[in-house]
């Protein structure tokens, strides 16, 4: 079965919102409230990583070409990569 | 065999305490309090109970300390009172959130300013919407006897939730009673150890105080609202097997000569027992009067107060807190919000007495309930009033 991402109604949340899963962190998508979101220019990126070392939220991995991508899910939006980015290849895109 | 002896009141909540089987408590000292803190600490290190007492600096870490506790699955009590108790409002509402077992004593004490150490119940009223289970003692034999039930109804796997017991500073916790304490192994009968639904440990991992973002945080928070509504349930199942076992009868609204009673008066805590000498002597006048005393501030027992007053013309509540710039005292807008819908109510009064340690003796409670009468007579009700104040 699916899991689901929120409890349904009111009656099906746990006492005290507990959460009886370990590591459970994974599954809440906690990127749903960004404003606005990373989008990489290959043509300018140097792979220097240096949008990796400063995302506060780890959500930057490399590709198998060695570019790099922000998963979604967890992206806030804050724009800490693109303001890093010095050679400019990263622009903050409005959510649509 | 259970024994009555005369004890201060605030000693004796400690006492009751120590019968609980608690794993540890933390308390910060503050007048009127006081005497629970130390009196308890001695219990701990005499090594008559095994638990933790841990000197904590501060009552917003007296509070966070045994929510912690708490989390482990440990049974824990915490007691303070007036600005400790305001100290502690930014976690109250923590506690009751992650559905935490707490029980917590506090003898009730003016905030300030002007500063003052006296007795009112200004240091709850606003802590009103924290989402706890708040009962009121009106003596101290009512102080040990809520003091352990408080315990057994906070624990209970459909309420987990934290208790605030109040005890009127000065006029309960530093007053010697006659109480009986119950034997010990009746108390270890009706309060078995606690069995938490879950306990903060590495083997069985589980997250409490998570993340509640827009998508749920509503729905959270229906959840802890019914939870605490329902627990007026469990209270009662509670109060009933206490009565069974121990012989004394709880209600969330006590009433005395209430029953045929064209006037009522509503008290909270230590004053119920003066306004019942007063009820006497314009009872013998030929008075149509009676007392509702309201024990449960939360969850409110609309039900039983609708019952209570449904007979009488007019209702005098008594307010010992003021909602500056509010349409009365918080009882008061609480109560009169309540009836609203009712087709058949009484006309509502409200005075203010009794701040910050002002005596209110018997011939006081005469007089209000005299010129309430006539003040509803006259059709004139001027609703809200602050007794006895000068000028």
């Amino acid at each position: 079965m699916k899991k689901k991402k929120w409890p349904e109604t009111w009656q099906t949340i746990n006492p005290g919102c507990m959460v009886f899963d370990a590591g459970n962190a994974r599954t809440y998508h906690t990127g749903s409230w960004k404003a606005e979101r990373p989008e990489w220019d290959d043509s300018k990126c140097i792979k220097c990583g240096i949008c990796y070392i400063f995302c506060p939220e780890g959500c930057i991995t490399q590709d198998e070409n060695g570019f790099f991508r922000a998963d979604l899910n967890y992206c806030k939006g804050c724009g800490i990569c693109a303001h890093e980015c010095w050679p400019g290849a990263i622009t903050m895109v409005e959510e649509g | 065999m259970a024994k009555r002896v005369g004890m201060e009141v605030g000693i004796a909540a400690a006492e009751a305490v120590g019968m609980c089987n608690i794993d540890m408590a933390a308390v910060y000292p503050i007048t009127p309090q006081s005497h629970i803190a130390e009196h308890l600490s001695e219990i701990v290190a005499d090594g008559r109970i095994d638990a933790e007492f841990v000197t904590v600096e501060s009552e917003h870490t007296s509070i966070s300390c045994v929510s912690g506790a708490s989390g482990t699955g440990a049974r824990v009590y915490t007691a303070t009172s007036s600005q400790g108790l305001l100290y502690m409002h930014e976690i109250l509402p923590i506690v009751s959130a992650m559905r935490l077992p707490v029980v917590m004593g506090n003898a009730n004490r003016a905030i300030s300013g002007p500063i003052n150490i006296w007795n009112d119940h200004s240091d709850i009223m606003p802590q009103r919407d924290a989402g706890w289970i708040v009962l009121f003692a009106d003596n101290g034999q009512e102080v040990v006897d809520l003091t352990i039930q408080s315990f057994k109804i906070a624990e209970h796997k459909e309420v987990m939730l934290p208790i605030c017991l109040n005890m009127d500073g000065f006029q309960l916790t530093h007053t010697v009673e006659l109480i009986e304490f119950p034997d010990q192994k009746k108390v270890d009968k009706f309060l078995p150890p606690r069995k938490p639904l879950a306990t903060l440990h590495p083997d069985n991992p589980v997250s409490m105080g998570t993340l509640g973002m827009p998508e749920i945080y509503a729905e959270a928070r229906k959840s802890q609202d019914v939870a605490l509504t329902n627990s007026k349930k469990y209270i009662l199942q509670i109060w009933d097997e206490w009565e069974k076992m121990f012989g004394r009868r709880y209600k969330p609204v006590e009433t005395y000569r209430a029953d045929d009673a064209e006037i009522l008066m509503l008290t909270m805590g230590s004053m119920g027992e003066t306004a019942e000498l007063a009820v006497d002597q314009l009872r013998e006048k030929g008075m149509s009067v009676g007392l509702v005393k309201l024990r449960l501030w939360r969850p409110f027992p609309f039900e039983e107060l609708k019952a209570a007053v449904k007979n009488a013309k007019l209702l005098i509540v008594t307010d010992r807190a003021v909602s500056f710039g509010g349409s009365g005292g918080p009882v008061y807008i609480e109560i009169k919000a309540g009836l609203y819908h009712e087709k058949k109510r009484p006309l509502i009064y409200n005075y203010i007495i009794g701040l910050g340690g002002r005596d209110v003796p018997v011939p006081c409670f005469v007089e209000m309930f005299e010129a309430a009468a006539q003040s509803a007579e006259k059709g004139v009700v001027k609703d809200y009033e602050y007794y006895g104040v000068r000028g």
